[in-house]
């Protein structure tokens, strides 16, 4: 597997050849730098460890700053191992998105999804609420109903589908088809939607 | 904006200024591109436009609404969509709003449109 890190930049439109409108995602892909090469041999397994956006060295740890060194680069915000990388890559070697995505390819994409704070089940769960208006109803019309039933089992069970809190959490979009690549500026241009906000960092791999 | 999304939408190859300048009122004939199987071929689609919308940017749109057999047809079309041949201007309409919902509602004689007469 291979791939990079990248930055979700927003979403725009572009059309096929049959002139239908695509949604589509800009992503700021690379340009990343291999800051570690885990081997066999010392680590018991095969990875390369990539380092993507600029962070300024007094808002960096010494231990991470000497990390960087080791690799030649500055410091980044934000590190990710990649396992059995395809191609081998030294260290401090940059990857820019033309050396790893084609036009055409499916890729996927993690991200982390927008908090979504404290929801009901309707919406976290996707009950249906209670459904009528009517019948005397007046006040529980997204309530979850029962969660269980009386003197036996005497408890709630595990794992109840309730209210809570939502989102924020690690989602991959798999298959997503790459629409343009754009080398000057290492951009990334994917159908449909991947999570989290605009400028949130996501792993795109191959 | 952000501007990396400009430039992806810079790509999109832009075709509008060879189309002639309409807006709600007019009432124009679209050229569209139609693929049936490995053939194609070009249908035209004539009424009135009943708005523009998202102006200048890349998912700029427009909506036509014409009476086939007795059925009204609005089309939706995209205005940087490859399937379109051509745009052509009919009739300028004199209208005091941007957006023609109105017409929904109307049959007939009340659904004219005065022509719109542009001092030369």
């Amino acid at each position: 597997m291979s791939g990079l890190i990248g930055k979700k930049i927003g979403m725009t439109s572009l059309y096929n050849a049959d002139g239908q409108a695509l949604a589509c995602t800009v992503i700021q892909a690379g340009p990343c730098v291999v800051t570690q090469v885990r081997s066999e041999e010392k680590d018991g397994y095969k990875a390369i460890q990539l380092g993507f956006g600029e962070k300024k060295e007094k808002n960096s740890t010494q231990p991470m700053i000497g990390h960087f060194k080791k690799a030649n680069t500055t410091p980044k915000q934000k590190v990710v191992e990649f396992k059995e990388f395809e191609v081998e890559h030294e260290l401090g070697t940059s990857l820019s998105v033309t050396d790893i995505f084609e036009e055409g390819e499916f890729v996927d994409v993690v991200g982390s999804a927008k908090g979504r704070g404290f929801q009901g089940v309707v919406k976290r769960h996707g009950f249906a609420g209670v459904g009528g208006q009517t019948h005397g109803q007046h006040n529980r019309a997204r309530h979850p109903g029962s969660i269980g039933a009386c003197s036996f089992p005497s408890r709630v069970f595990k794992g109840i589908r309730m209210g809570g809190r939502m989102g924020n959490n690690r989602v991959k979009i798999q298959n997503l088809r790459i629409l343009k690549v754009i080398p000057e500026q290492n951009i990334l241009v994917v159908s449909g939607s991947v999570p989290g906000s605009k400028n949130s960092f996501l792993i795109i791999e191959k | 904006m952000s501007e990396l999304i400009k430039l992806v939408e810079a790509t999109i190859e832009n075709r509008k200024s060879e189309y002639p300048d309409f807006g709600s009122g007019d009432t124009i004939n679209v050229h569209v591109k139609i693929r049936e199987g490995n053939k194609e071929r070009v249908q035209q689609f004539q009424g009135t436009v009943m708005q523009r919308r998202n102006l200048n940017s890349s998912g700029e749109t427009f909506t036509v609404r014409k009476i086939s057999n007795g059925i009204a047809v609005e089309r939706v079309f995209p205005i940087l969509s490859p399937s379109i041949a051509k745009i052509e201007l009919i009739r300028r309409g004199k209208v005091r709003r941007s957006r023609l919902f109105y017409l929904r509602g109307r049959q007939g004689k009340a659904a004219r449109i005065k022509e719109l007469k542009v001092a030369k």
